[in-house]
């Protein structure tokens, strides 16, 4: 039976969706109609996702510890860090704001480097395990990739908009740039995933049961 | 173009193209966690590099600091900010943690001071207002010396001088704080020349320690003679010279402050060193005063009321100032059955001195004199301590020495301790002493003779009216009766002189009848007159007739 192109001995564009037929002994093809490269599978998938993974994980230290905004004002200069944000939030009162900051700053880019490590590693490791969730998951983390930007955009509007030079400005922070890092390569690493790898061994079980 | 394996159905798919691509052996992709690595362990490197030096500050109250918020800043830029705020271990303090910036460290050294600045009005100065809206700090201030040092105790007020200000410190002495705070006005010659640092009480509780900070470079004004004083607000005072009121700068009247000057007169010498201790005098005439050299104590005993009297009180000698009243004290005297008052007096011969004209002083005309020999001398000649009274309207009392040539001989008590000068009673006793000798003096009048006499005269004078009395009542019995006949007698003989020249009267009417016949007499005569001018012969020839 079958159910894919690569079961055909087929190759789709992933930019215009053409089937092709792959050359016998060459390695690197175009497509026909729009000349996009063609593919089995994305190549080096999964350790280009490792790659933005890893530095991922690695920036989302600074993000977290560096303040993301400094404010100046006539009384008195701060430097909040999201933690620090959400801590003030939360204790002045208005905790389902400092849920939402809390929520779409640190518990879901720290969800999402968690969810791409555990479908990396199930990919690698073990094939066919609960195909469905990790699709289900990976769905999830494409999906929300764009959302966790909010402090950024919160940070970029203020020290936009809040430029008052003695009475008050409001200035990105390192963490800021770290935090934007660490969104901006979890997508990537999301994109460089490719989900057919959580399928093609439950495929080859499938086969080898019948 | 290919053999590959064809599914039927599926023919028309087309082939793809075969491109060449440089196989890499190394994926640029690994770029991307390589320089995350890289970027997140400079920010590392960078924080622990960028690491200050933890300091804690001990307070007493954490008034207005904030852990994570609280600054600490120098010069009013950030240098570091409170990590924590604790307590000591017996709660008695807090212990603020805090972080300076790494440029800190060689600055920590043992006499740095740290102080939290709070919004603060005093001594004529506003600061720290703007903590009214960004909340208290902690101001650091450099030290000078070289010891290392990470725990410090935090000063409770903001010390007026900073470690950058150019100026010295010196150190008064005074009975009282007065209206001295932190911060007060040290005045030269009516300019701000310095400020109160801090006050302290003296350990013993004797007396207060103010340090004061006078700026460079009017510290070089005060040298080892200067005098300071109180110059707060105004000065009033009612003593035997008078009512005085003296004031300094309106400044000073609201604020208070100390000024200071150096006697015209005192001799010129290097500026004072620095913490040279002074004597903070009440006010400026008591400072200027000239410091006396020689002091002479002597003892004056007084019989009577002190009213008026006080420790302090001048000792005049002729007029002029030569001492002043050190004790006041009061005795029984078992002898006298009476009270006796022995005032200690100190005396100060520069102050009279200075009016001596070179040469005419006692000492310098004979060497050999000594100072009981002169004092004997002159209480020979009748100097006499005297109680007076300085100012009638006060009844502020002094003690006058004078000469009283007249007093009774006394002699100084050299043998007591300090001696005893003679007295003479002043004043109202004075004048009590002279009515008492007028009444003496009218003891002597022999008033029993004169008395005697006196009677004598009045008896005498008796005697003589009786005597009278007796001649009047002979005149009335043996006078006044025939007087009475007299006088009837005489208005008888008047009532007839009446009726006689009564017009009515015969007596008239004869007369004027006489009276007319004497006028026709005497015309007669006038014409026959006429006649014999005209005709003097008719005296011989008789009258011829008209024919003739």
């Amino acid at each position: 039976m079958i159910t894919t192109a690569t079961d055909a001995g087929l190759l789709v564009c992933h930019a215009c969706g053409l089937l092709s037929r792959p050359a016998a002994a060459a390695h690197d093809l175009a497509c026909a109609r729009c000349g996009a490269g063609l593919h089995r599978r994305k190549p080096d998938s999964i350790s280009r996702a490792w790659a933005f993974l890893i530095a991922a994980c690695v920036l989302y230290v600074p993000a977290n510890v560096l303040p993301v905004m400094e404010t100046g004002s006539l009384f008195g200069s701060q430097r909040d860090t999201i933690m620090s944000g959400v801590v003030y939030l939360w204790t002045s009162g208005s905790w389902p704001l400092a849920l939402i900051i809390f929520i779409a700053s640190i518990m879901v880019p720290g969800a999402k480097l968690l969810s791409m490590t555990v479908l990396l590693i199930s990919v690698q490791r073990w094939p066919a395990w609960r195909p469905h969730d990790l699709g289900k998951l990976y769905r999830i983390v494409e999906l929300v990739g764009r959302w966790s930007m909010v402090d950024i955009y919160v940070a970029a509007i203020l020290a936009a908009l809040v430029q008052f030079q003695a009475l008050a400005t409001i200035k990105a922070g390192p963490g800021a740039v770290a935090f934007g890092a660490v969104v901006v390569l979890t997508m990537f690493a999301a994109e460089a995933f490719d989900p057919r790898l959580i399928w093609d061994p439950v495929k080859e079980e499938r086969e080898s049961d019948d | 173009m290919t053999d590959a394996p064809r599914d039927p159905g599926l023919s028309d798919i087309a082939d793809a193209v075969v491109v060449r691509k440089r196989r890499r052996s190394f994926q640029i992709v690994w770029v991307i966690p390589i320089v995350a690595v890289l970027v997140g362990g400079w920010l590392a490197v960078q924080a622990i590099l960028d690491k200050g030096p933890t300091v804690t500050i001990t307070f007493k109250t954490a008034e207005g600091l904030e852990a994570g918020k609280t600054k600490i800043k120098y010069k009013n830029i950030d240098i570091g900010e409170v990590i924590a705020i604790g307590f000591t271990k017996d709660l008695s303090h807090v212990v603020v943690t805090a972080e300076l910036k790494k440029g800190a460290a060689p600055h920590l050294v043992e006499d740095v001071r740290f102080w939290i600045v709070k919004p603060r009005i005093a001594g004529g100065q506003v600061s720290g207002l703007g903590t009214l809206f960004s909340g208290s700090y902690i101001e650091f201030d450099r030290g000078k010396s070289t010891t290392p040092r990470k725990d410090f105790e935090g000063l409770e007020v903001q010390p007026i001088v900073t470690g950058d200000v150019p100026g010295r410190q010196f150190v008064l002495h005074g009975p009282d704080l007065g209206s001295h705070d932190v911060g007060t006005p040290v005045l030269f010659r009516r300019i701000q020349v310095g400020r109160v640092a801090a006050s302290d009480l003296d350990k013993d509780g004797t007396g207060v320690t103010l340090k004061i900070f006078i700026e460079a470079p009017y510290d070089r004004f005060v040298n080892p003679n200067t005098r300071f004083w109180d110059a707060t607000g105004i000065d009033f005072t009612a003593d035997a010279t008078g009512i005085k009121i003296n004031t300094e700068s309106l400044v000073s009247i609201l604020l208070g402050g100390i000024a200071f000057e150096t006697p015209a007169d005192a001799p010129a010498t290097q500026p004072a060193d620095e913490h040279t201790v002074f004597i903070l005098f009440p006010d400026r005439a008591k400072a200027m005063k000239r410091p006396d050299k020689e002091v002479i104590p002597f003892s004056v005993v007084f019989m009577e009321s002190l009213r008026g009297l006080s420790t302090g009180a001048p000792v005049e000698f002729s007029g002029l100032p030569l001492g002043e009243v050190k004790a006041i004290g009061a005795e029984y005297d078992m002898e006298g059955r009476t009270f006796r008052f022995p005032i200690e007096i100190a005396l100060y011969p520069d102050r009279v001195a200075k009016h001596f004209k070179p040469g005419k002083r006692a000492v310098e005309q004979d060497p050999n004199l000594t100072m009981p020999r002169l004092m004997d001398q002159l209480i020979e000649h009748g100097l006499r301590a005297q109680l007076k009274t300085g100012n009638l309207l006060t009844g502020q009392m002094f003690v006058a020495l004078d000469f009283f040539p007249d007093a009774a001989k006394a002699k100084a008590d050299w043998t007591k301790h300090p001696p005893e000068l003679p007295t003479t009673p002043g004043g109202f006793k004075e004048l009590q002493h002279t009515l008492a000798s007028f009444a003496k003096k009218l003891d002597t009048v022999p008033i029993d003779k004169i008395a005697v006499d006196l009677r004598q005269a009045l008896q005498s004078m008796h005697k003589m009216l009786q005597s009278t009395d007796l001649m009047v009542r002979r005149l009335d019995t043996e006078l006044a009766p025939k007087a009475k006949e007299t006088l009837e007698e005489s208005r008888k003989a008047l009532q007839a002189a009446e009726r006689t020249l009564a017009a009515d009267a015969p007596l008239q009417q004869d007369a004027r009848e006489a009276l007319r016949q004497l006028g026709r007499a005497s015309q007669s005569l006038r014409l026959l007159a006429d006649f014999i001018e005209r005709h003097p012969e008719a005296l011989i020839q008789g009258k011829k007739e008209d024919g003739q």
